[in-house]
């Protein structure tokens, strides 16, 4: 057990004011000073409520009953409000966007101070120094809305290291960032837990590591710095608490739905049996000496099939330019090619122009010398509607489509507006709901529906449209493996049926498990347009595309695998065939 | 275009307190409101022009908003015209006749002066309320209000409105886009009221996602310390400098100069150039 304890769960019971069964049962958990800990669960496993525990959230926000007792740095939850644990524990939440409430980063990282009534010279001398902290010392008069996602997360992180808290909470730090962005995050959170504290720079004295809780489900994101333990949450119960090799090595993680990282994976693909001994946790810390005969007999004996002859092309963008505002270019010669039955992701970091690529096509933002061709013809004269029977495009958040209160009224919408005949809207929708595995749910009301299953009724709703290319603006986003997988596979259930699909994406492992074809985009630019094999074994392209290198490719160079494109390519198609 | 798009620019005028502001619009519009005399109402106008260009603010960028205002104007007009068209006759005691139309719905001197009056009362107050929105820091402004004893946490609610009212402008239009591409028609084509019925059906996304919105806010909030106390402190607060002096003493004068002018000279809120 830990020593100087200063999170206690003990015999800690939650349930949520208005559910029948507790959403954490009878747990038992002490985290000590200075540790840096992984919560990983599923979703709906507990793991957030078990950090909103942690900072007060509940019982201030969210009502329920707790059984049990719960201790953070000395204090007695159940006694104690947010506002005093907020002067120990600091919160960062995953959505940054949401998080900010001032207009500028100054003010956003002094809003702590503000309501805690400190003075305003005192402010301003803090908000300076906790800035330069975290390298935003530039950015005090902006904005949070004009940053970058990985200048918004330094923001986020200031705004609480601003009352030198020595708890740090990081509930899915990961969820909105694009890889490199995420590896920066995970690196920055280090350094703060290691002890860079706010006064160093004034009083350059060292000091103790703070603790640092990290709840995510990107495992092997997290895990490109060390952690002390990883703490793996399902049902609500503590599944296991283990040291992150003998964690790993368990196959637990894989078990409770959660992804492995996927050098484990490959590996584990090879015959090879990982244990605690060989240090799995780390790509730079794996023994391979045991696997890597295995592993390079696996790679020679997957022989890659033929991919399938290129379709007629569905959809080309030819020398397409747009912006917003004069002079300022959000893309610029773009020339694309999508052909029928492809289905192709669209990457690059945030404001690259993927998301304005994608709204120009389906002509939800004008522009005057479009030149965007459906099948050869010119898309010109259409209006946005005429290209939503073509090309149909399905926003991130669920709720932004749904406008119904039934599954089968949302679905049947885009008909009746089209004014199709009542028998022919029946029959058609009944056929989509078939097809999303939507057909048992018909007359239930959305609301109660999961987020996958909305998601599902959302590109439902554009399917029965019967267009032949569907864009879809991060699918996946904050889904964990098991949703993940439910989800893409039923994409690529549509795309065989011959629906051409896109997506726009961070998502490095969507890209490599799910579209052979990547298209990068780099201040509006399209920079590459090849195989995703290629693209996340290429330093340069992941580079100026703000991804982060496949582990696989690490890989390939620890076992000495010459071509890491070529492993990459064996491991999908091994995954393709046997997997599945 | 949008409505609430405070954003900074040098000028004397952004430079104020919040609160000099708040005051001096209120002041102004007071005189507005309380008096009935063109001449009074003419001046205001052309003070407040003067202010709008001071702020830099570019009148092409208000197109909107005046033709709604103009819309406004003109149809209140007509309809005050159609309830009480001897209004100005009882108000100013005589009755000059211009031309008749029908039974009560003369056209009087003292009607059409009366109704032209209450036109330029109206138009002359909006630019007053367009310079106090587009050169007022949100948070600047709620920290000066909060001197003023209004509870920070209505003064925040405030400025947080502000500060998040550009971005479920922009979510709007992406909703109702993807609402376009369903086939949703809320172009000129359609009815009225086919169109109103499709405006609704978009609110309905935009509404659930602004609650999501407003939770994760909340939360943050509480995370960190906010109605911790009964007061907080503000970083963007500004204290009352000299021009805010002037200012405050300028509309000050006016109010003064309107008062005198209605004790002295008009004898009540109407100025009569009929007697």
């Amino acid at each position: 057990m830990a020593k100087d304890p200063v999170i206690e769960f003990s015999g800690f019971s939650f349930t949520y004011f208005a559910q029948k069964h507790p959403t954490i049962k009878d747990l038992d958990l002490t985290i000590g000073r200075g540790e840096k800990v992984l919560v990983v669960g599923p979703s709906g496993s507990g793991k957030s409520t078990l950090g909103n525990c942690i900072n007060g959230l509940i019982p201030f926000s969210y009502e329920g009953e707790m059984r049990g007792s719960l201790t953070v740095a000395g204090t007695i939850v159940k006694d104690a409000g947010v506002f005093e644990l907020s002067k120990t524990v600091g919160t960062v939440m995953q959505d940054s966007d949401a998080q900010f409430v001032a207009l500028s980063v100054a003010e956003d990282i002094a809003f702590a101070l503000e309501n805690d009534r400190v003075a305003q010279d005192e402010m301003k001398e803090r908000v300076k120094t906790v800035s330069a902290l975290v390298g935003v010392e530039k950015l005090l008069g902006q904005s949070p809305q004009e940053l970058s996602g990985g200048q918004k997360q330094r923001t986020s992180m200031a705004g609480i290291l601003v009352d030198d808290v020595d708890i740090l909470l990081f509930d899915e730090p990961l969820a909105n960032l694009d890889p490199k962005t995420g590896k920066t995050a995970i690196e920055l959170i280090d350094e703060i837990h290691r002890g860079r504290r706010l006064d160093a720079g004034v009083h350059g004295e060292e000091s103790p590591p703070r603790t640092t809780i990290i709840i995510e489900h990107r495992i092997e994101d997290v895990l490109h710095r060390d952690v002390d333990r990883i703490i793996l949450v399902d049902g609500g119960v503590v599944i296991a608490d283990l040291p992150p090799h003998e964690m790993i090595a368990s196959g637990l993680l894989l078990e409770h739905g959660l992804r492995e990282p996927l050098y484990v994976t490959a590996l584990r693909h090879a015959g090879v049996a990982i244990t605690a001994e060989m240090k799995p946790a780390y790509i730079h810390s794996i023994d391979l000496t045991q696997g890597r005969e295995a592993l390079r007999e696996w790679y020679t004996s997957v022989t890659l099939s033929e991919p399938p002859p290129p379709g007629d092309d569905v959809l080309s963008i030819q020398n397409l330019d747009f912006e917003y505002y004069p002079d300022r270019p959000v893309l610029t010669d773009v020339n694309l090619t999508v052909r029928a039955g492809d289905m192709l992701s669209v990457v690059g970091t945030n404001g690259a122009g993927k998301s304005t690529l994608a709204k120009v096509i389906c002509r939800f933002e004008e522009h005057g010398t479009d030149s965007v061709f459906f099948r050869g013809e010119d898309a010109v004269d259409m209006t946005i509607t005429e290209r939503a029977s073509f090309v149909g495009f399905v926003m991130q958040n669920p709720n932004q489509m749904i406008t119904q209160v039934q599954i089968f009224d949302e679905v049947a919408s885009g008909l009746k507006h089209r004014k199709v005949p009542e028998a022919e809207i029946e029959r058609r929708v009944v056929k989509v709901l078939e097809i999303c595995g939507l057909e048992r749910f018909r007359q239930w009301p959305i609301s109660a529906l999961s987020y996958g299953q909305k998601k599902r009724v959302t590109i439902a709703s554009i399917l029965v449209l019967d267009p032949k290319v569907i864009i879809l603006d991060e699918p996946t986003a904050g889904q964990d493996y098991r949703h993940y997988t439910d989800i893409m596979e039923f994409l690529k259930k549509i795309n065989e049926l011959g629906v051409t699909v896109i997506l726009i994406t961070h998502d490095m492992h969507l890209m490599l498990e799910y579209t052979p074809r990547s298209v990068l985009l780099s201040d509006g630019k399209i920079i590459a347009d090849t195989s995703s094999s290629e693209v996340l074994t290429s330093p340069d392209l992941v580079e100026r595309a703000s991804l982060k290198e496949t582990s696989l490719f690490h890989l390939a160079g620890k076992t000495g695998i010459d071509d890491p494109k070529s492993l990459v390519d064996r491991f999908i198609e091994f995954e393709r065939e046997a997997v599945r | 275009m949008t409505l609430f798009n405070y954003s900074y620019e040098d000028t004397v005028i952004h430079r104020l307190s919040g609160l000099t502001k708040l005051l001096g619009f209120l002041m102004l519009t007071g005189v507005v409101m309380y008096t009935y005399d063109i001449r009074i109402f003419l001046f205001i106008l052309v003070f407040s022009f003067t202010l709008l260009r001071i702020a830099h603010i570019p009148l092409r960028k208000l197109k909107l908003v005046f033709l709604y205002v103009g819309i406004f104007l003109v149809i209140n007009f007509f309809l005050a015209y159609l309830f009480s068209p001897d209004y100005g006759t009882e108000v100013y005691g005589s009755s000059t006749l211009i031309f008749q139309i029908a039974g009560n719905y003369d056209v009087t001197w003292e009607q059409l002066f009366y109704q032209v009056s209450k036109l330029l009362k109206y138009a002359s107050v909006i630019p007053l309320g367009i310079i106090f929105l587009f050169t007022t820091d949100p948070s600047e402004f709620a920290s000066s209000l909060n001197t003023i004893f209004v509870p920070y946490k209505v003064t925040y609610a405030v400025a947080l409105t502000l500060r998040h009212f550009p971005d479920i402008q922009k979510e709007y239009t992406t909703i109702s886009k993807a609402q376009q591409a369903r086939g949703l028609d809320i172009s000129k084509k359609t009815s009225f009221w086919h169109r109103f019925r499709n405006a609704v059906a978009t609110m309905v996304p935009l509404i659930f996602s602004s609650l999501e919105r407003i939770d994760v806010i909340t939360n943050a909030m509480h995370l960190r310390g906010f109605s911790k106390h009964r007061t907080r402190t503000w970083y963007s607060f500004r204290p009352m400098k000299a021009p805010d002096g002037v200012a405050l003493a300028i509309c000050l004068a006016v109010v003064a100069g309107a008062a005198c002018i209605a004790i002295f000279v008009n004898h009540g809120r109407f100025y009569n150039p009929f007697v």
